[in-house]
């Protein structure tokens, strides 16, 4: 207080009288403020809003009576059961989990070794290839397509499931490494320099000490990851050609072309595909939102 | 084994030369990351140099040109392809929409949501949610919104229009709404709102995050000096949240050049709804021209260097400080 005599002497109210009137003005402005982020709100939600209403409806009914006159004795879940039997999406699923699965291991793995070594050594190279890195999360995909798509036909990864886990290993990596190398790079020294002199190996540290100091890092980017690799469309597109092995989204982008005008059956599917990364969005919530964040706090 | 070697390094030499563990570590990472990130993305700079059709062996040094960049760009006595112009405005108009909308509502609604504003949690999830979508997804919902006849939106179109007409005499009611995704002067604009829809959640949780970091001691230092609700914002919040607005804005440039995703979705057909990743899809895989299509792909990567450098820069900066 002593150093706000400047402003303390030009009006000096008591603090009753200060929040009084400012608790007046604020209310309404509040509920004002309040009614339009209601609205915005709402617009937001409508998306939703429609693809649900619709994923009960048939086409018929739809073009009969309109988006806003929904017949809702109508309502049926059969959609959702035509979408399951008939447009192959517990195979489209299927084939996302093995996709994903393994990539998110094996980027994670990976790069938490890779952040290890740039985080926790002085070396020559450390900085150049943290740099190195940090500019692959930021390059624009396009740039590595047509090679990765050659590179993957000589190897005969083309139409594979190898062929996608390994691209998503590797450009996931870069963003990974990036976020563990920082977050490790909190990790007091103390501790690992104790370790050290009790003779632990270097791996015995990265596994046993500095891996389970990183958990929290790990378990908001597996849900970031997750979420980006499940929902992958450009690269099934350009790797995998057959049916049987396309994820959800490029099954789903398939969906179109065959049930051109029932939009309830394609709705229905979408809803069924989106049910894995909600059901990770319900639970860990928290660490997706961390994991957001996590590239940009720097 | 690799954790072994290493440790018999340290003892044996006791000032230690070279370190071998974090080059063990690094070992299949760095292989992995040099044979599908690094070698596909110079492999691109040679590509574009060649007139390679994706299938015949690809041609070799003495059959090098700059063949495909005068074609682009129109160099040498060409005009530039007229393709390329439409769809590199596109992604200039995408960056000016990203850089300007979702950035201003995304930062407006963490303000709000940074106060003891009542269901704030649910507010928060309601404007993040769409982030969880698969960009197919929200492709789908969206053109299902703009389907000219049944959609939600060409339906509250045609709907006011003609209750409005029941009020006013001189208006004539609308028989049928615009075709959004059909329309080459609105398509773009129709998916960008579907892009936009997603994009204000996550700029909303970059600044709640840094809002959650700013110093307290600040503010009420400021609010202790009198600064009102405006002023408090513009002369002490968002000056502190530089940071985290440059980072905003670095994501908003990389994401409009990196769009692809929702146009191949909402207007498969293209055309001029296309930006550059779908233009140089189309030129390679659809009409073999995989030498022309690295040379889109250079031009995209050549344009978001302009962000990606003086951003490593000014990280390399900080970094090197400590």
């Amino acid at each position: 207080m002593a150093n706000t005599t400047l402003s303390g002497e030009i009006a000096l109210p008591t603090p009753q009288v200060m929040i009084k009137p400012k608790k007046k003005r604020l209310t309404v402005r509040r509920v004002l403020l309040y009614v339009m982020l209601l609205s915005l709100t709402a617009i937001w939600l409508l998306p939703f809003f429609s693809a649900l209403l619709t994923s009960l409806r048939t086409q018929s009914e739809i073009s009969l009576n309109g988006f806003w006159n929904p017949d809702l004795t109508s309502l049926t879940f059969q959609n959702f059961i035509d979408a399951w039997q008939q447009a192959r999406i517990p195979n489209y699923l299927g084939n996302s989990f093995i996709v994903t699965i393994p990539s998110l291991i094996a980027t994670l793995f990976l790069s938490s070794m890779a952040a290890f070594a740039l985080a926790r050594y002085r070396f020559k190279l450390a900085i150049p290839l943290y740099f190195m890195f940090v500019g692959g999360t930021m390059l624009p995909f396009q740039i590595l397509l047509l090679p990765v798509f050659k590179l993957a036909n000589d190897l005969g990864l083309y139409n594979t499931y190898w062929a996608l886990i390994i691209i998503h290993t590797a450009f996931q990596m870069g963003f990974c490494t990036m976020v563990l190398r920082n977050y490790m790079k909190t990790i007091p020294n103390e501790i690992i320099e104790a370790s050290r002199v009790d003779g632990c190996s270097d791996f015995r540290i990265y596994w046993q000490i500095v891996m389970p100091l990183t958990l929290p890092a790990l378990a908001a980017l597996a849900t970031l990851e997750f979420t980006w690799i499940f929902n992958d469309y450009l690269w099934a597109l350009i790797l995998v050609q057959s049916e049987a092995l396309k994820p959800i989204t490029a099954g789903l982008a398939g969906l179109r072309g065959q049930f051109t005008t029932n939009w309830p059956l394609i709705t229905a599917g979408s809803l069924i595909g989106v049910l894995p990364t909600l059901f990770v969005f319900a639970f860990l919530q928290r660490y997706f939102i961390q994991g957001l964040t996590l590239g940009s706090n720097k | 084994m690799a954790a072994t070697t290493g440790e018999r390094k340290r003892v044996t030499t006791a000032r230690r030369k070279i370190q071998w563990a974090p080059y063990l570590f690094l070992l299949v990472p760095l292989a992995l990351y040099a044979m599908w990130i690094i070698f596909p993305t110079f492999f691109s700079f040679y590509l574009s140099l060649t007139n390679w059709d994706g299938i015949a062996p690809i041609p070799g040094l003495d059959h090098l040109s700059f063949n495909n960049y005068a074609r682009l760009f129109g160099l040498g006595g060409q005009t530039a392809d007229r393709d390329f112009v439409v769809s590199f405005g596109n992604n200039i108009k995408w960056m000016l929409v990203f850089l300007t909308v979702p950035t201003t509502m995304g930062l407006g609604l963490a303000m709000i949501f940074n106060t003891d504003i009542r269901g704030a949690r649910w507010f928060k999830i309601s404007f993040y949610a769409p982030l969880i979508l698969s960009f197919v997804v929200i492709g789908t919902i969206w053109m299902w919104i703009y389907e000219p006849r049944a959609g939600i939106l060409n339906s509250v179109i045609v709907g006011v229009s003609q209750t409005l007409s029941q009020i006013f005499p001189f208006i004539t009611p609308l028989e049928r709404g615009p075709g959004w995704l059909a329309d080459r002067n609105l398509a773009l604009w129709a998916i960008l709102g579907a892009a936009v829809w997603r994009q204000v959640g996550y700029v909303m949780i970059l600044y709640l995050a840094g809002l959650k970091n700013l110093d307290p001691s600040l503010i009420e230092a400021a609010r202790v000096d009198g600064a009102n609700g405006f002023q408090m914002f513009r002369k002490v919040i968002f000056p502190l949240l530089g940071p985290i607005t440059t980072v905003v804005l670095v994501i908003s440039v990389i994401d409009s050049l990196r769009s692809f995703d929702l146009v191949q979705v909402m207007t498969p057909l293209g055309g001029a709804s296309n930006v550059l990743a779908n233009f140089m899809y189309i030129e390679a895989f659809n009409n073999y021209q995989f030498g022309y299509g690295a040379t889109i792909a250079v031009t995209l990567l050549s344009l978001s260097l302009i962000i990606i450098i003086p951003y490593l820069y000014r990280t390399a900066k900080t970094e090197l400080e400590y």
